[in-house]
């Protein structure tokens, strides 16, 4: 029988180290997507996760299980997201009072292009890389709260409670800040809803 | 239902998390209003687009770093964990306590010196008293003053004949 996140959590309390294995292996993948979402930094995104883990390995003597265990950690990682994002923004700030103007520099972080050698036809790849690319820039374009938002709620799947409490705000103001976030995006993307508007 | 109100609803729509009774009313509103109609095609459009973005996978050394960081961790102690003494602070205490025990047998029967018994203290006091009390007067006797300081040089001339 599979254990839940709580009775994984609370065997950790008890002791039980293979239990924390196993949380680590269940939320990996899902953290470091979300804080590399949130960041947009895979070195960073990794260094914050590993925050996250060890937090919660800090915590499990304290650990009550009042609430949803993906509540508690990603409201951990939010929090660290958010603050990190804060912080580079101020030091983005400062470097470009300071250092000379360089061309793309906020493309410093992408690896060079990586063409699969299943793919026939370069020119669609490079299409479809073009294409991701303008569906990360809209994301990262959004206010840090609604990006949040948008990542919790398709990548995550959690429930606007859950949601709402990870944010610290109500379910109504959610649902507001979600829809902003949305008119954002489509306003962003618009030629790619164009788009997918022609072929459905 | 107005369009306004749409705005709270129109996502949990297009994910399919309305309740049923919700899920009615956005569509009752939909079936006579086109902008919110084509809203919800656009909404439908962000959330596929939203789907294009790839998984990543962490890092081999991303595990390898968290299970340092954990075994790197103290391990707690139990709240009254401080009731077990270690050994070097259990022999310091021991050796205190033989310390103070063997000092307090071996006390000296006679105090060494004649102040340290306040009863013996206080009869040499009341013995010294007349010479404390004359001692004001002598020393501010006027006669005296005037005498002569020769009494030590006499004495240090007659030692000198003698020898």
């Amino acid at each position: 029988m599979v254990r839940t996140d709580v009775q994984l959590m609370l065997d950790v309390k008890a002791g039980d180290e293979a239990s924390f294995e196993l949380l680590l292996q269940r939320y990996r993948t899902p953290l470091v997507n979300f804080l590399y979402r949130m960041v947009r930094n895979r070195e960073q995104a990794e260094d914050l996760a590993q925050e996250v883990f060890l937090r919660v390995y800090r915590a499990r003597e304290d650990y009550v299980p009042s609430a949803k265990f993906t509540t508690w950690l990603f409201r951990i990682a939010t929090n660290l997201a958010l603050n990190s994002v804060r912080d580079t923004r101020y030091q983005k700030l400062e470097l470009s009072i300071d250092a000379p103007v360089t061309i793309d520099a906020e493309e410093g972080d992408e690896k060079p292009l990586d063409i699969p050698e299943k793919h026939p036809n370069i020119e669609q790849h490079l299409v479809e890389d073009a294409r991701k690319k303008m569906i990360r820039h809209a994301i990262e374009k959004l206010p840090e709260k609604q990006r949040a938002a948008v990542l919790l709620h398709k990548y995550e799947e959690l429930d606007y409670a859950e949601i709402a409490k990870i944010l610290k705000c109500s379910e109504s103001a959610l649902k507001s800040l979600l829809f902003r976030a949305y008119e954002s995006l489509r306003v962003e993307l618009a030629p790619l809803v164009a788009r997918a508007g022609g072929r459905a | 239902m107005s369009c306004e109100k749409m705005e709270n609803r129109i996502l949990g729509y297009v994910d399919g998390r309305l309740k049923e009774n919700e899920r009615q009313e956005v569509e009752k509103h939909l079936a006579v209003c086109g902008p919110c109609r084509l809203r919800v095609e656009e909404f439908r459009a962000v959330s596929g687009l939203l789907d294009e973005l790839p998984v990543i996978e962490p890092s081999p050394e991303f595990d390898v770093r968290v299970r340092a960081l954990v075994a790197a961790e103290p391990v707690k102690e139990s709240w009254w964990s401080w009731l077990r003494v270690s050994p070097r602070v259990a022999f310091a205490a021991s050796a205190l306590l033989v310390a103070s025990l063997w000092f307090g047998y071996q006390r000296p029967q006679n105090p060494p010196f004649p102040w340290s018994n306040p009863v013996e203290a206080d009869a040499q006091m009341m013995q010294d008293l007349p010479v404390l009390e004359d001692h004001d007067l002598l020393s501010n006797f006027e006669p005296l003053k005037e005498l002569p300081q020769a009494v030590q040089a006499d004495e240090e001339t007659e030692s000198q004949q003698q020898m």
